[in-house]
């Protein structure tokens, strides 16, 4: 065997914060062979995206490597010059970021972004370079890949611009890629065209890859080995199919066994029970364009149903109908059988007590300036007008529920917490209402694996005490089979598919729902390939669309 | 000229590659000199040839010729002032360090000297303005008997100074030192009504015009647009010439008139970045969460929206601080502001102004005007260290 590509050894890495440097990555250790694809996975925090910068010799502002040696093809990056590292970033090292959007720059149309590095690198003329792009652009199954390049970023799809982005990385033919959770941000059915373009690519040009992401079934189709990273310590390294059939550590074990959570099928509906809330035949616009289409489904007590689509399917719109911040412009929504008013302004305290929301981004939801306790306490006060002490025990009692401890949490702020215990602290303040009925907006989908199943957890356990009903949007079918029951299928604006979840996972299904269901990746390695394969090879989830 | 010009910039230009090199080869090429970019090093050298002019400059300023001591004295005052300043401000804030409570103490360690140079000189201006009339030797509107008019600041006789008026006496007579000190109580205090009632409209017009949007933010926003096309300072001179007719009809003080008229001129520059700040805080869903819960727009924008607006807010106050103090100051200076014989730096430094002139050959009689737009400066820079300071502290930035 000869030499690996990148070695890096005892790597050492502190970021700077409140006047101190603290550890991020404390000594891993990372060897990298020619044409070798290495997955990298771990919960947000863990230093990922940090030891995947390091590899390139590149730190982000207030991080340095304080020790450790990093080996690119025999040059030490860490004592390398200025110069020297210029000629290989982008030549002979490439990068492709999480958020393709916000990396592209808007005012430089594709092409002229593609060319850069090679005219600058002196790889090749511009002429040849973008006879290059396009070359690219078809091998990565770009549509029009002859002018899509002529395009600005805004004028293509997420997916076409990831894919964009990963033909500017090939534009060198570098020796090795470090691919930033190039998908996460994507739907599942265009993840899909994105993975297994970037595979093929990979593959075709034998570039070494390090592939980060905290998607475990993505990772098992890119990668040829797993590093398991946690809190900045490598926890094991294996391969692919060793790492997934036998795992040595707890941690990954956990890691793995995330996917198992799923409810037990309740009983069937009794008839003639009214729902909690009943959508019926809503149509709705912005403006003047129309987003739903005689939509109606029913939600009944102490069930979950899960609305499910790709973005733009009309999933959160309906949510706002429900809610009344969007009026629709025919049919109405029921609640307990009672029409409520179209908008959320002419409703009562009740109604709106009822009807409460949880929100995918615990970010912008949790007003930054109050304290948790503050939050939570103001719908207790505002619906049930509890004051001093007896406010003060329903919210401790509220945060007992949501499993967090009242007296260490009460006075934080919410920056002073974890994703998975803001969006708690979100599920405290709609339980806070006592509601009959929750929407939760994708709740999970901006969360880590291991935290989402926490979420799910809590939520399933708080259904089964209050008996609430729950309106789940999402897009991961695997969060639907892990807490829907019953289950909507949108698509344009147009529910396609709804019934109960054992209905909608046995076949046969809608041909939307089909296409859905099979694109939500396994951990089985082979899973993409086989799945390619059934669908036939070409632009996957397009054809697919297509033949609806 | 053009020619010296480019072959001094060319000079540099070698002595920057010079300094590069020999960085590399002394130290053995360490990465903060092999890494350097050319305009780097140029800007070393050029911070030590301007470091080195100050210098000399300063030696020159201290010459025993008068004749070359001169030339240079306001740059000496200057070199002096700051170096003085600057030992002060470390000085107040070593001693804040020391006594107070735990919490100031506290606050007095994470402060970066400039913040503890703007608190030091806003603390002495409150003190001066508050005891004004303890603190000043004289009375604002005293002509006091016996003095002559328009006695040089020094205080040295040899220079046709008096050691009993340190700062000098104006053109009739009053002490300049005591007419300062009464300066800060009439400028500072309008000045700061002005402000919070700028703030007081603007804010809460422009907070409704975001929660509300529609018609409301369309009838706002264009009478705001109206009154900004207009030139500010322009439109102030003109509405106080208006006043100054109608306030003696009406009974009413021509300053309160004053302090309206600048706010209401003010508020549309708030009116703007409340709104902003506003429209981009009611899109959160903490906000749409309070709406669903059926919340009133009181509560939404007090208790939601302000708190998430403050640093923005904090930050513009100080400048809208600064620019209010210096319209007023300007309208003095053309005659329709504070009124005499109340003291105000606006009206000081147009009193004196002729005095500018003899900066060539005696530059002590020159200093007298300065003496209040020095105070007027020296206030702008403090309060705007400070607000630096807040807004990087609220923003949670590090480094």
């Amino acid at each position: 065997m000869t030499e690996p590509l990148l070695k890096m050894r005892g790597v050492k890495i502190e970021g700077r914060s409140d006047e101190t440097w603290n550890p991020i990555i404390n000594g891993v250790d990372l060897t990298l062979a020619r044409g070798e694809v290495l997955g990298l996975i771990g919960e947000s925090g863990a230093g990922k995206s940090t030891l995947g910068l390091a590899a390139m010799g590149y730190t982000r502002d207030g991080v340095r490597i304080s020790d450790g040696t990093i080996e690119f093809d025999g040059i030490d990056l860490l004592t390398a010059s200025a110069a020297v590292k210029r000629e290989l970033l982008g030549k002979r090292i490439a990068y492709v970021a999480q958020s393709a959007a916000a990396s592209f720059n808007p005012a430089h149309r594709l092409i002229d972004q593609h060319v850069e590095g090679p005219s600058q690198h002196g790889v090749m003329s511009r002429a040849e370079s973008e006879a290059d792009g396009m070359e690219l652009y078809r091998k990565l199954r770009l549509p029009n890949p002859d002018e899509i390049g002529f395009r600005y970023p805004h004028q293509v799809s997420g997916g076409q611009l990831q894919r964009a982005m990963t033909a500017m990385a090939m534009s060198c033919r570098p020796d090795l890629i470090v691919f930033d959770e190039p998908t996460t941000a994507l739907d599942v059915t265009t993840q899909i065209e994105v993975l297994s373009a970037i595979r093929d690519i990979v593959d075709q040009f034998g570039t070494a890859a390090i592939y980060i992401t905290h998607d475990l079934a993505v990772v098992a189709q890119m990668a040829d080995r797993i590093k398991v990273l946690l809190k900045g310590d490598e926890v094991e390294t294996a391969d692919t199919r060793t790492m997934l059939d036998a795992p040595t550590q707890e941690y990954t074990k956990s890691l793995w066994a995330v996917r198992s959570f799923e409810r037990p099928a309740k009983p069937a509906i009794a008839t003639g029970a009214v729902p909690v809330i009943s959508v019926q035949n809503v149509d709705a616009s912005y403006g003047s364009t129309p987003v739903l289409h005689d939509v109606s489904f029913d939600m009944h007590e102490g069930r979950t149903v899960a609305v499910v689509g790709e973005s733009g399917s009309g999933k959160s719109t309906t949510a706002r109908c429900i809610t009344g911040l969007l009026p629709p412009k025919s049919g109405q929504i029921l609640l307990d059988g009672e029409a409520l008013p179209a908008s959320y302004k002419k409703r009562s305290k009740d109604q709106l007590r009822q009807v409460q929301m949880i929100y995918q981004m615990a970010d912008t939801a949790l007003n930054p300036r109050m304290s948790i306790g503050q939050i939570i306490a103001r719908p207790v006060q505002f619906y049930l007008g509890l004051t001093g002490a007896a406010k003060r025990k329903r919210v401790d009692q509220l945060l007992e529920q949501i499993e967090l401890e009242p007296s260490e949490y009460y006075n934080r702020l919410p920056s002073e917490l974890s994703g998975g215990q803001k969006q708690r602290v979100g599920i405290a303040r709609a339980l806070a209402a006592e509601p009959k009925f929750i929407i939760c907006d994708e709740v999970t989908s901006a969360l880590d694996q291991l935290v989402a199943e926490g979420i799910l957890r809590l939520l399933a356990k708080l259904q089964d005490d209050l008996s609430l009903s729950y309106m789940f949007i999402t897009h991961d079918l695997a969060t639907v089979r892990a807490i829907a029951d019953e289950v909507v299928v949108m698509k344009d604006g147009r529910v396609v598919e709804q019934g109960p979840k054992v209905d909608m996972f046995t076949p046969p299904h809608h041909a939307y729902t089909d296409l859905l269901l099979s694109s939500v990746p396994e951990m089985d390695p082979d899973w993409l390939t086989n799945l390619l394969k059934e669908r036939g090879v070409d632009n996957v989830g397009d054809a697919a669309v297509d033949k609806m | 000229m053009i020619l010296w010009i480019a072959a001094v910039l060319v000079g540099m230009g070698a002595l920057a590659w010079v300094f590069r090199f020999a960085g590399q080869a002394a130290t053995g090429n360490v990465p903060k000199f092999r890494d350097m970019p050319f305009g780097v090093a140029y800007g070393y050298i050029l911070a030590v040839l301007v470091v080195g002019w100050l210098i000399w400059a300063y030696f020159q300023g201290r010459s025993s010729d008068p004749a070359i001591a001169n030339k240079f004295f306001f740059l000496r005052i200057g070199i002096e002032g700051f170096i003085i300043f600057a030992i002060a401000a470390w000085l107040f804030r070593l001693a804040g360090r020391r006594v107070g409570t735990a919490w100031s103490r506290k606050m007095f360690r994470a402060m970066p000297l400039t913040a503890a140079f703007g608190v030091m000189i806003i603390l002495i201006y409150a003190i001066l303005a508050i005891f004004a009339g303890l603190l000043a030797p004289y009375g604002q509107e005293q002509i006091i008997p016996g003095v002559a008019a328009n006695i040089t600041p020094g205080g040295d006789p040899a220079l046709g100074g008096n050691p009993d008026f340190p700062l000098g006496t104006d053109q009739i007579g009053r002490d300049i030192l005591s007419r300062l000190i009464y300066g800060a109580q009439n400028t500072v205090g309008i000045a700061f009504a002005t402000t919070l009632l700028a703030f007081f409209l603007g804010g809460t017009f422009g907070f409704l015009a975001a929660t509300f949007g529609g018609w409301l933010d369309q009838v706002l926003s264009r009478m705001v647009d109206v009154l900004m096309a207009i030139p500010s300072l322009i439109f102030a001179l003109l509405l106080m010439t208006i006043a100054s007719v109608w306030a003696p009809r009406l009974g009413i003080p021509l300053t309160v008139f004053m302090v309206i008229i600048i706010a209401v001129i003010d508020s549309t520059r708030v009116f703007r970045l409340s709104r902003a700040v506003g429209q981009n805080i009611v899109v959160m869903d903490y906000i749409e969460a309070a709406k669903l819960r059926g919340e009133g727009f009181g509560y939404i924008i007090f208790k939601e929206i302000l708190p998430n607006a403050t640093a923005p807010l904090l930050a513009e106050f100080g400048l809208r601080f600064c620019f209010v103090f210096l319209t007023i100051a300007a309208l003095s200076f053309l005659g329709v502001g504070i009124q005499p014989p109340l003291a105000d730096w606006g009206t000081m430094v147009r009193d004196l102004s002729g005095f500018v002139n003899y900066a060539q050959f005696a530059p002590m009689a020159a200093t007298a005007p300065l003496l209040a737009a020095g105070a007027i400066a020296l206030l702008t820079v403090a309060v705007n260290f400070v607000v630096d300071w807040m807004l990087h502290k609220s923003s949670g930035l590090k480094e």
